[in-house]
């Protein structure tokens, strides 16, 4: 059922769509999105949806829940591949390429993007093994090399110096908001261009929630970050741009400033200023 | 490198489904392997003589199985009429009375009972069931006993699918949210009237697969039943006289049925007769439940 | 009167709850009393002289090891059957799929079928192959009777696993098979115990080896030779007019009963640790 119901484009003419959103928008992208719909059974939970996402930023996604932000945040994945109910139509282009095109091999696209999800999904084995099962699967097999990627993960997520001392027990007995960082780490470990955040700091205590967003802006100079945020403060506090969704649809999209400061719809006005949530 | 991994997850994945398909035919197979194999007696009688007439006498080429056939029934029926009000009221007890402390006493040993092998219960039976029948409550109704009867076979398959039926009774009222039954005292019922009204109506699609479950169990056992029930080829007339159930016939007899095509033929036919009443019953009752969960919205 | 109701089968329920509990102390107590007498260190050492059903002498070691033995193949088989089974119907398919049901349904009828049969239908397919009873053959008649038994006790806890951990190695650009990997580990324990509710039921069952797997004095060294078994050590034994073979046949019931207990209380242990990496 996946795949574009529109007569195929070719790559280039999805880069140049993207180009020209870079101009209007003065940025540039490697994660674009063009008239993506999905449905889940009979319902339309994605209606036309066309963003670029800009690189080396943090975008959040905003809006009511049930608007369908996290729909759209797992089509970026193809996460929705398994569920035999949704079907998916229009076209995901990462590196000029189409993730939804034919023959594309999902667990490359997947390689591209690591996923934070709303809980903490520490695999069942040691924290070691849970930073290596990515390169692990790509071929890495000298113990040292893995050691090194490890480290310098774990260093990268600020997790080295609690836990150097134990890497081989379960990561299960971390706590909640060290198991984040260590899906964070894992995520990392695979070299994707992009992080994508699902609510990724709801089940989190404030202070952990810090560290994690201390993270983002550190690894924004990196990678391009994607975060679906349940508070507005969260995307006030670490936002460069913001998209707006309502029921389904993208209502608004721009800098953080202009989203927040200057909305043009009457919709994001409402929503800022609290008339609905 | 991907290549040799997105090879790997194919092979893997039309392995899972080989083997799904293969294990989905076993039934086929398992039902056209017997019905082969029983092809000869039926070619040679019609099926009502092999189930509707009681002579047994496999040297001379009679082969009625209406004996086997009654008492795999009977025996199954006392069974299930002792088994099943024990196991509600105790399911019930556990359930809804018990304080924790005897729950954490109690499930273990259902457990336990439920792992005790046929054969031991069959041990026990001969020790224990066969004797208490043949001198204390058979002298009551007859003349004479040997305690190797219909009535053994039954009340030791009774406590045999008492912890089955148990320990699926009781998986499914706990399954019951608490605050049905808060909303049912909350209006003045009392704890039975609430059992009786709410959890037993809500749990009856349960009970029946437990039951289900239970005469399937019963009616196929084998060991504990030939163990104590006689393995007499006559039509028993009470109770206390020896029975004869279809599996116990193919149990003993497997050592002489080779001598005979058509005893052999005779045998598995009991075999596919085993067969084909259980997946009916199964597949008929999983029917009829699907119709109570519409019909209840359950 | 509607107290007295109340009373009444409250009072049924304890009355129906204590005879169970003590039919069980019972059954132990009767099993226990004859067993241990005759458990003696012969008993589990050595193998019967002068035929198992008429030689006084030895002890049921042949027994032992056939049942270990046996079940330990027939595990092995079953496990390799039964879980590609339960990881496709739950992982690869959606687990709600319509072949996914129909496969339930055909493991519930599968699981309702009657140990005889299984051990019938073995027996007809060792003819069919030229096979003589054997280890071999009670090996395959008691997959055929656990396989069912762990694909849905399997099943059952796969429904546990949460969807993020199906994701979380997907994401990471796992392929499927890859993922079923981690799946697996997350699922040892509810395996642990499916195997442990197989191996309870397997050793115990006399139907189905009773004409596959054969009876002999002797140990088997392969495959191809018959094997001694628990249940039929006692059910064979139980039969004897000797009083010292009798003997034999309860301690193997002893023994049996002992194993299942053992079985009992692990499986416990594993689903209560299973309970707790749920949540």
């Amino acid at each position: 059922m996946i795949g574009a119901k529109h007569p195929p484009k070719n790559a280039m003419e999805y880069l140049m769509d993207s180009k020209e959103t870079e101009k209007s928008n003065a940025v540039k992208t490697n994660l674009s999105v063009k008239d993506l719909n999905v449905y889940i059974q009979d319902k339309h939970i994605l209606k036309n949806i066309t963003l670029a996402i800009p690189e080396k930023s943090i975008t959040c996604i905003i809006g009511p829940s049930g608007c369908g932000k996290t729909t759209l945040l797992r089509s970026f994945n193809r996460l929705h591949d398994d569920a035999a109910d949704v079907r998916v139509t229009g076209n995901v282009v990462i590196d000029g390429e189409d993730i939804y095109g034919k023959g594309v091999e999902v667990t490359h696209i997947r390689k591209k993007m690591g996923l934070l999800a709303q809980r903490p999904t520490v695999l069942p084995m040691s924290i070691f093994e849970n930073v290596a099962y990515g390169p692990r699967i790509y071929g890495v097999k000298k113990r040292r090399q893995l050691y090194e990627i490890v480290k310098n993960q774990l260093v990268s997520v600020g997790l080295w110096n609690e836990v150097n001392d134990r890497l081989k027990t379960p990561a299960i007995r971390l706590s909640i908001g060290q198991q984040q960082r260590l899906c964070l780490a894992r995520g990392l470990a695979v070299e994707p261009e992009i992080i994508l955040g699902d609510e990724a700091t709801s089940a989190l205590d404030p202070i952990s929630t810090a560290k994690i967003e201390e993270l983002f802006l550190q690894l924004k100079e990196k990678y391009g970050i994607v975060l679906v945020t349940h508070t507005l403060r969260q995307a006030k506090r670490i936002a460069d741009y913001i998209a707006f969704m309502y029921l389904g649809e993208l209502i608004e999209f721009g800098t953080a400033d202009a989203i927040l400061n200057h909305p043009q719809k009457q919709l994001t006005k409402d929503y800022l200023s609290g008339s609905f949530s | 490198m991907l290549k040799i991994r997105l090879l790997k997850d194919k092979i893997a994945r039309r392995y899972m489904l080989g083997i799904t398909v293969f294990c989905l035919l076993l039934l086929f197979i398992i039902g056209a392997g017997l019905l082969a194999k029983s092809i000869p007696v039926l070619q040679e009688k019609t099926l009502w003589e092999l189930i509707g007439t009681s002579s047994w006498k496999p040297f001379k080429g009679e082969f009625g199985f209406l004996t086997f056939i009654l008492s795999t029934i009977y025996v199954t029926a006392i069974a299930i009429l002792i088994a099943l009000p024990l196991s509600l009221l105790a399911s019930i007890y556990l359930s809804e009375y018990a304080s924790d402390r005897i729950k954490r006493f109690f499930s273990p040993v259902i457990d336990l009972l439920a792992g005790i092998p046929p054969v031991i219960y069959g041990v026990w039976g001969t020790l224990t069931i066969v004797p208490l029948i043949a001198d204390k409550i058979a002298p009551l109704f007859v003349d004479f006993s040997t305690g190797y009867s219909m009535l053994a076979g039954g009340l030791v398959l009774a406590i045999m699918i008492v912890p089955i039926i148990i320990s699926v009774l009781t998986e499914i009222f706990n399954a019951i949210p608490k605050d049905i039954r808060e909303a049912s005292w909350s209006l003045g019922a009392t704890k039975w009237e609430t059992v009786k009204k709410v959890v037993l109506r809500r749990s009856l699609p349960g009970i029946i697969a437990a039951t289900v479950l239970a005469v399937s169990r019963a009616f196929g056992e084998t060991m504990a039943v030939l163990m104590v029930c006689g393995n007499f080829t006559d039509l028993p007339k009470s109770i206390f006289d020896a029975c004869y159930p279809l599996p116990a016939l193919i149990a003993n007899n497997y050592g002489e049925m080779m001598s005979l095509p058509s005893y052999e033929s005779a045998l598995m036919f009991s075999a596919l007769l085993l067969f084909v009443i259980i997946v009916l019953f199964n597949a008929g009752s999983r029917l009829i439940l699907d119709q109570i969960n519409l019909k209840y919205h359950l | 009167m509607r107290k007295l109701e109340e009373k009444i089968f409250k009072g049924l329920m304890i009355g129906a709850s204590a005879i169970i509990i003590s039919i069980l102390l019972y059954i132990l107590y009767i099993i226990i009393r004859k067993g241990i007498p005759s458990l003696t260190l012969d008993m589990i050492t050595k193998v019967p002289s002068g035929g198992y059903y008429l030689g006084k002498e030895g002890g049921i070691l042949n027994a032992i090891v056939g049942s270990l033995l046996l079940i330990t193949g027939a595990v092995l088989i079953s496990i390799s059957i039964s879980l590609p089974v339960a990881l496709y119907i739950n992982f690869i398919l959606h687990k709600n799929s319509r072949f996914s049901n129909i496969v339930r349904l055909s493991f519930d009828i599968l699981y309702g079928i009657p140990s005889i049969v299984y051990g019938a239908f073995g027996f007809m397919l060792m003819v069919f192959l030229g096979l003589q009873a054997s280890l071999l053959g009670g090996i395959i008649a008691v997959s055929f009777l656990i396989i069912p038994i762990m694909v849905r006790s399997i099943d059952e806890v796969a429904a546990y696993i949460p969807r993020d951990l199906i994701e979380a190695p997907q994401s990471l650009g796992a392929t499927r098979y890859e993922t079923l990997k981690v799946i697996v580990r997350q699922l040892m324990p509810g395996i642990t115990t499916a195997v442990l509710l197989a191996v309870g039921r397997g050793i115990g069952d006399a139907a189905t080896v009773l004409f596959t797997a054969g009876y002999t004095d002797s140990i088997p060294v392969s495959p191809g030779q018959p094997a001694a078994t628990l249940p039929l050590a006692i059910f064979f034994q139980l039969g004897s007019p000797l009083e010292e073979v009798q003997n034999r046949a309860y301690a193997a019931a002893l023994i049996l009963t002992a194993i299942i207990l053992l079985l009992s209380f692990s499986a416990r242990y594993f689903s209560a640790k299973l309970s707790k990496s749920k949540i």
